[in-house]
């Protein structure tokens, strides 16, 4: 079990947490004409890295605020978490 | 019966407790500190069971966790255990054992043929023989493998013991209680750190139990005792015996099984059995010592044969002879600590050493106690069936590649000893590296990937000296780290003897002619020469090796056989081990309870059990509930000998002809607040929501980026910037997450905040074409009519002097209003709903009765919106706006899902107009068509139409409004029903909508 920390709350265990997905996706913007493609890539397509890789978590069972984890799919090293409008 | 092989006062067992015991249906006797193996052999049993594949006979091979033989199953008050191990099972009064894997008895077993016909069981044979022909498989061998073969038996009672949880937070968990443990708990724990300490054993103390060392001026024992002492009383200290850490998993999280009861006769109803610790350590002290290798000979699995260490430890914990003719088979110095062990208590074992001549503290000793050492003598084979009788032994060439004369000596056990294997099992799992140390022929962790130190001889330290001053350092290093201390404890004088140079020699060659069966995995049966074969037919990598042969993968996980098939294997490519590498460790350590795993979680404690403030007034006016989600709801209110089809009718039928009530405050519920919120709920719903008025509903529907329908509700405007929100039970959490997303995370520019308000409000659903009428009797200050409270309204008022929302929302088709009340208030409206209704036949209604209205009205819910629909498939697309962007709406412009062959929403009838249509049913043109029959689509939900008194259902079928009028078939295989159907509207009820306005 991973031990997280919420960026609001600190270091908690993971079953309060849930996954919330490639935090590096960004949705295009509301009323702009986009192509199939682009629409594919933010509904469905991922890439699945093995190593580092930026994602979503949402302290579910605790404030409620969603926020970014920077970690390793490998190890599950966690090098940092962010709050959802800061960058690494 | 007499304890034979009991010796007179030597070991740690209390004599003046005398406690008996069943094994195979006979009576025994032991002493109180006594395993069942232990008490066993007292008696003179040494056959325990049958091994998996040749049911060859199965003594003890060691005397805890490393044993490979000794399971059996346990009967502890009524219930049944399986593959409990002999050695770790301490013994109680009234215990009860049996053997396993042994049919009919372990004397006479049929399965003991194999053992004369192994020739033909040789590895893989499983995978090559009986997968072929495919039909034998289920008829046959299947049937016949599952009574010969396999282990204990799993009982299908429900598991009445109780397990627990508990989670805990320390500064350094220290897994094992001998030397390095000891001294690195104490050392930390003196520097102020939070320490755990685990032992799985009953008695702490590891090797100190069994050695003969001095430390400062206590024995080894005496030193144990004191420290465990002190840190018992210490507060920052944690020690538990019987508990086993099984598991290191990511971010230092360990899991450890207590033993609470499972060693005593069970007397106390609530005391749980087993409890399982998820520790969370800043660091980790690995100190779970080490297990002797066997050396491998000549039908090595015999009964009486054994590991050197597990002789000593049953004579000097148990009190207990292994035998009273032993040979002891060697490559090092400590099986010498076990001859001498011996002769102390008057037995004359007989020592076979594979090394030349040579002398050190130990050799010197047993030398001078007269003990018969025999250098560059090997044990080539075991003679006997259910127990050793003799041993054919000779000399070995320096290479250990020829044998000399074979001579026969009589003995009834053979301790061996193959040297030491570091217990790297937790060091592994905790994703550290490992390396192969030559000076000891084995792996011991490297490189940390956690915060974890392994210690003491689990890192291939095997002198006490040293292992003290490691362990003292690592103690006081970690718990300085945490605490910031600078407590140091000097590290106590040891006396230790000194240990020659042990023979790197594992494997006794066979002598010329004979074919003796060498076992590597005793609990597999995996022999010398099915790993021989394994390479023949070209398996390379260890882990196939392994799962080729089971080498290695029983309930011991090869503690005593993994390291004896990787000499074997790089022997035989050429290789050193290191580069052969071991197979992957993996938790659980030790075998562990499903039980224990699953705690207090079972049955009604799986999951919270959410009621609504009307439940006792349900309770008492004979509701059968069930279950939605968490949620227990009201299914119907049986009267008398109603069915549950009786009910519902009943109770539907009364919505349409009076009133009805019905709770429905399990819906979801959630506050949007914000000057945004406007236009928040305009992107989150496919309708417009700008222009919606303060004081009025109106019903959305949700998708998610993909254009699947999410979910749908009301959602009402109560003032300016406030919106009161509700979703579908099952739905409620999600929705408010997938808020919480746009929110936080796609447009924080929003300034909008959401709650969930669900458990804040009492809701009943007052449906019927009384409705209006019971309204304003609640109301009567309340202007209730249809100007007053038109369609899609809302007020807030009071009930009686309670503060009260009204909304005019109607799920059922008919004239409906939804009444919500703060949920300490929800008894009270419910109460007065029912009184003022009295006079308008009212009833309350359960969710069959409601899903009969809705499917009716063909109005969707979660059996149609089952994340595979769009708008456009549940007759939807009415709400999809054109002028603005919503979450999903590009989906809705993909191919696929505009193609006319998706399957959309329809009425069914059948054409007798009485046989009801199974949900799940597939819609066919022909009912008798080849198989597969092409489906059109399924039957989604199915009711009894009040309203015409038939069955109707709704189903999602291909071309959906274009097939109305058709003729076809609803087929239930399930059933085995096929029903002749016609195509309907979906809309069976009141298509226009009138009844809800009027
Ligand atoms: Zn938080």
């Amino acid at each position: 079990m991973l031990f997280i920390k919420c960026p609001y709350c600190g270091i908690r265990s993971q079953n309060e947490f849930a996954y919330g997905g490639d935090a590096t996706v960004k949705r295009p913007e509301l009323n702009k004409e986009i192509s199939d493609k682009e629409w594919d890539d933010f509904v469905y397509n991922r890439k699945s890295p093995r190593g580092k890789h930026l994602e979503f978590w949402h302290h579910i069972s605790g404030c409620r605020q969603w926020f970014k984890v920077h970690r390793d799919t490998a190890t599950h090293e966690i090098f940092k978490t962010l709050k959802p409008h800061e960058e690494l | 019966m007499t304890q034979e092989f009991r010796l007179k006062d030597e070991g740690l067992i209390d004599r003046s407790k005398k406690i008996s015991f069943k094994f195979n249906g006979k009576k025994y006797f032991g002493y109180e500190g006594d395993t069942l193996a232990s008490a066993l052999i007292a008696n003179g049993v040494h056959l325990v069971g049958r091994s998996f594949k040749y049911h060859r006979p199965r003594g003890f091979y060691g005397a805890g966790v490393d044993d490979p033989y000794a399971l059996v199953q346990l009967i502890r008050n009524n219930e049944t255990i399986p593959n409990i191990k002999a050695t770790e099972q301490e013994l109680f009064e009234g215990l009860e054992a049996k053997s396993v894997n042994c049919w009919p008895n372990v004397n006479f077993d049929i399965g003991g043929i194999n053992n004369f016909l192994r020739i033909f069981l040789p590895a893989g044979f499983y995978y090559k023989t009986f997968m072929w022909p495919k039909s034998f498989w289920y008829r046959i061998y299947e049937p016949f493998i599952r009574k010969a073969a396999g282990f204990g038996v799993v009982t299908h009672e429900h598991d009445k013991e109780r397990y627990e949880h508990k989670y805990e937070y320390c500064d350094l968990l220290v897994t094992g209680s001998g030397p390095s443990g000891l001294a690195s708990a104490y050392s930390a724990a003196k520097n102020g750190a939070k320490v755990i300490l685990a032992e799985d054993k009953p008695r702490f103390g590891g090797s100190l139990l069994t050695s003969e060392v001095t430390i400062g001026n206590q024995t080894g024992k005496e030193w144990a005792d004191k420290i465990v002492t002190e840190l018992k009383e210490m507060p920052n200290v944690v020690v538990k015996n019987r508990a086993q850490v099984f598991g290191y998993y990511d971010h230092n999280m360990l899991v450890m099984s207590e033993r609470i009861s499972e060693h005593m006769p069970k007397t106390e109803k609530f005391m749980p059995k087993q409890k399982l610790w998820y520790i969370r350590a800043k660091e980790v002290v690995i100190s779970s010592g080490s297990i002797e290798r066997p050396i491998v000979f000549g039908n090595n699995d015999t009964p009486g044969i054994l590991l050197s260490s597990a002789a000593k430890e049953y004579m000097k914990v148990y009190g207990v002879l292994v035998g009273k003719k032993p040979l002891i088979f060697t490559n090092n110095d400590s099986a010498y600590e076990t001859a001498i062990e011996f002769k102390k208590n008057g037995i004359n074992p007989i020592v076979l050493d594979s090394r030349k001549e040579l002398n050190s503290d130990l050799i010197t000793e047993a030398k001078n106690l007269g003990i018969d050492i025999k250098f560059e003598h090997v044990v080539v084979n075991a003679n006997g069936y259910r127990k050793v009788k003799s041993a054919d032994i000779a000399k070995i060439s320096e290479d250990k590649t020829n044998l000399g004369k074979i001579e026969n000596i009589a003995c009834d056990c053979i301790c061996v000893s193959g040297f030491w294997t570091p217990t790297i099992h937790l060091a592994s799992q905790s994703g550290g590296k490992t390396k192969f140390n030559e000076d000891i022929d084995a792996f011991i962790p490297s490189q940390s990937k956690q915060n974890e130190t392994t210690v003491g001889s689990a890192n291939g330290i095997f002198n006490l000296n040293d292992t003290l001053k490691n362990s003292f350092e690592a103690g006081y290093e970690l718990s300085k780290k945490i605490t910031s201390k600078e407590n140091k404890l000097s590290v106590p004088a040891v006396v230790e003897k000194k240990n020659s140079k042990h023979d790197k020699f594992w494997c006794v060659p066979l002598p010329k002619g004979k074919k003796y069966k060498r076992f590597l995995d005793f609990q597999n049966d995996v022999a010398v020469s099915d790993i021989e074969l394994a390479l023949r037919e070209g398996y390379r990598s260890i882990e196939h090796v392994k799962r080729y042969t089971t080498l290695g993968m029983a309930t011991d996980q090869g503690k005593t056989s993994n390291l004896n098939g990787l000499q074997l294997v790089s022997n035989i490519e050429n290789k050193v081990v290191p580069e052969v590498g071991h197979t992957t460790f993996r938790p659980p350590y030790t075998p562990v309870s499903i039980g224990a795993i699953v705690g207090r979680e079972v049955g009604k404690h799986s999951k919270p059990t959410r009621k609504s403030p009307m439940h006792s007034w349900h309770e008492k006016n004979n509701a059968v509930f069930v279950d939605a989600g968490l949620w227990l709801r009201p299914r119907y209110y049986k009267k008398g000998n109603e069915t549950l089809f009786d009910a519902s009718k009943r109770e539907a039928e009364n919505v349409r002809k009076n009133v009805g009530v019905c709770d429905v405050t399990t819906l979801g519920k959630i506050d949007v607040k914000g000057p945004d919120a406007a236009e928040f709920l305009n992107r989150v719903y496919t309708n417009a929501w700008l222009k919606l008025p303060v004081g009025k509903a109106r019903y959305g529907v949700m998708l998610r980026e993909d254009g699947i329908v999410m979910d749908d509700g009301t959602t009402t405007r109560v003032s300016e910037n406030h919106y009161h929100m509700t979703t579908t039970t099952a739905q409620a959490a999600n929705v408010l997450s997938h808020l919480e997303y746009y929110l936080q995370i796609v447009w924080p520019e929003l300034n909008v905040n959401v709650v969930s308000t669900t458990e804040q409000w009492a809701g009943a659903a007052i449906a019927g074409p009384k409705s209006r009428d019971l309204l304003q009797k609640l109301f009567p200050e309340t202007d209730c009519s249809n100007e007053g409270l038109p369609f899609m309204g809302f007020i807030e008022t009071k009930l009686f002097g309670v503060y009260a929302r009204i909304f005019r929302i109607s799920f059922s088709g008919e004239l409906a209003y939804e009444v919500n009340v703060e949920s300490d208030n929800g008894n009270f409206m419910w109460e007065k709903i029912i009184e003022l209704g009295e006079e308008f036949k009212i009833q309350p209604y359960g969710t069959e009765a409601l899903s009969t209205l809705r499917i009716e009205m063909g109005h969707v819910a979660g059996s149609e919106l089952d994340g595979r629909t769009t708008p456009f498939d549940s007759s939807l697309e009415g709400l999809l706006s054109k002028k603005k962007d919503f979450i999903g709406k590009r989906s809705l412009q993909k191919e696929a899902f505009i193609s006319p062959d998706r399957e959309k929403l329809v009425g069914v009838v059948p054409l007798d107009k009485k046989t009801s249509i199974p949900e799940g049913s597939y819609i066919v043109r022909d009912a008798n068509a080849k198989l597969p029959n092409p489906k059109l689509g399924h039957v989604s939900a199915s009711c009894w139409s009040v309203e015409y008194n038939n069955p109707f259902s709704l189903a999602i079928i291909k071309d959906g409004k274009n097939m109305i009028g058709q003729k076809l078939f609803a087929l239930s295989p399930l059933k085995k029903k096929s029903i002749p159907v016609e195509i309907v509207s979906s809309h069976y009820v009141d298509p226009k909508g009138e009844r809800v306005r009027s």
